[in-house]
């Protein structure tokens, strides 16, 4: 079983809603009892840096989150989920967990596409993603795949933590982590097949892990 | 590079999809998540919803499709039709849509627009403009004006003032919608499409007017969409969502394929 990690940010019911899909089994819960027996972590959101930190420290989620990662259970951070495993967000000025290394930068007007047009901001729509480093989650997917972003703000980990790279303007980071602690600034859950087999993909390392213990 | 979106559009009225030309004269012409169901197959990048129902019973219905969509299509979805209240943005996000698509209640009460961005965010808020031709004048001086309830009402609002006051307020992004190209397939409103496009930063959907696949690469090139938006060229099997993908792809326009 899964635990969605549930800090009132935003949609976590189509994670839950892609994951029933998937047959996969998952809870959307806040509960210590029910996140030490899942088998993996999805930790998703919408919305501000600022509110997303303060929800998790009121509710202890924060603890809860670095205490199962300390003992080897995977998660997967999810848009604001991925920003916010990161040192800190220019966001609302947010100090963030500080479970991986780095900090969240910003889209500037001034970028231009490809086109040479000004960049819209948020960064809104589909993309690829160039893998810097083999990544397990990908296993399967194709390389042109595409997938849903919508972001004002990006993750930039240190670079040894950098796992894809994305183009809007200019790179940033897509998907970072290390092996077991992975986060995506695209939403898996709104991505099509390749979104769902990169949750598929997810699912069966918590597995593979769960039965190691 | 971001791709560039097809958006097949919906209007759905208790529960059943329909369509009709310039607002007027829809005929029933099947079930939306099946419909729904068959775009996202065929490589819809997003699909969008248009509640058309009026009574409350409807609205019931109407949260139902969406939860039915939700369990079944995995890429965004966004409902728009009759919702004035932050109450009405929260029953549609938790039915399972990304977005909301405000338009009439924009424009009487503007700050639905900035309540709902504070309250989910603004990439949640779509608003939607129904746009007129007319003579260019003091108090509309780009020449295309607001109207509502489907055309029928003017409102005296310059349209590109109103796209900027929209994307000050908040909203995540624009749908252009043209009253004088909608349902016509003559093409979409490129004049209107790419003045709007060129002052704001946030994305613009290009709406109403779609016949062929050319009209399609024409809004998102000439008229400088991030989106193209499409119904009747869908709706009755001329063309698949597929098709139109890859001839904009021959055009050079950079679509998303789907592996």
């Amino acid at each position: 079983m899964l635990a969605i990690l549930d800090y009132e940010a935003g949609n976590l019911t189509s994670v839950k809603r892609a994951l029933d899909h998937l047959s996969i089994p998952a809870t959307i819960t806040a509960e210590k009892g029910v996140i030490a027996r899942s088998q993996g972590l999805i930790f998703p959101g919408v919305g501000a840096a600022g509110s997303a930190m303060a929800n998790l420290r009121r509710s202890g989620l924060d603890m809860v989150m670095a205490a199962e990662i300390a003992a080897g259970k995977p998660m997967l951070g999810i848009c604001l989920g991925c920003q916010i495993l990161l040192d800190y967000s220019p966001e609302n000025d947010t100090p963030t967990l500080g479970l991986i290394p780095g900090q969240c930068g910003v889209f500037t007007p001034d970028l231009t596409e490809e086109d040479g047009l000004p960049i819209n901001i948020p960064h809104m729509g589909w993309n690829t993603v160039k893998l810097k480093k083999e990544c397990r989650l990908f296993a399967g997917i194709a390389p042109e795949s595409e997938f849903y972003f919508v972001h004002s703000f990006f993750p930039a980990p240190d670079p040894e933590f950098v796992i894809g790279t994305t183009r809007y303007g200019r790179e940033f980071c897509s998907v970072h982590g290390r092996d077991g602690l992975w986060a995506t600034q695209f939403h898996p859950e709104k991505s099509g097949r390749p979104g769902l087999q990169l949750l598929s993909n997810f699912f069966a390392y918590c597995r593979e892990v769960a039965h190691a213990q | 590079m971001l791709s560039k979106r097809v958006i097949p559009c919906l209007d759905v009225r208790n529960g059943k999809l329909t369509k009709g030309v310039k607002f007027l004269g829809n005929v029933d012409i099947g079930d939306p998540v099946e419909t729904a169901r068959c775009y996202y197959e065929d490589g819809a990048d997003e699909i969008v919803f248009y509640d058309i129902t009026a009574s409350h019973e409807g609205r019931g219905i109407m949260l139902k499709v969406v939860e039915r969509v939700a369990s079944q299509i995995f890429i965004p979805f966004s409902v728009g039709g009759g919702i004035s209240t932050v109450a009405d943005m929260r029953d549609v996000l938790l039915a399972g849509a990304e977005k909301i698509s405000v338009n009439s209640a924009a424009v009487k009460t503007p700050h639905i627009i900035s309540d709902g961005a504070a309250a989910f965010g603004s990439q949640c808020i779509v608003v939607g403009m129904d746009v007129l031709r007319v003579p260019t004048s003091e108090a509309i001086p780009s020449g295309y004006e607001i109207v509502i309830h489907g055309g029928r009402r003017h409102m005296g609002i310059d349209a590109l003032w109103w796209a900027r006051e929209v994307e000050r307020l908040g909203a995540g992004e624009l749908c252009i919608n043209s009253i004088d190209a909608d349902g016509t397939k003559d093409g979409y409103e490129l004049t209107l499409t790419r003045l709007i496009a060129d002052s704001v930063r946030i994305p613009v959907i290009a709406s109403g007017g779609a016949g062929t696949p050319q009209h399609m690469v024409d809004a998102v090139t000439a008229g400088r969409a991030s989106a193209a938006l499409i119904a009747s060229i869908v709706h009755y099997g001329e063309y698949t969502v597929a098709d139109l993908k890859a001839f904009m792809a021959r055009q050079g326009v950079k679509v998303r394929q789907v592996w």
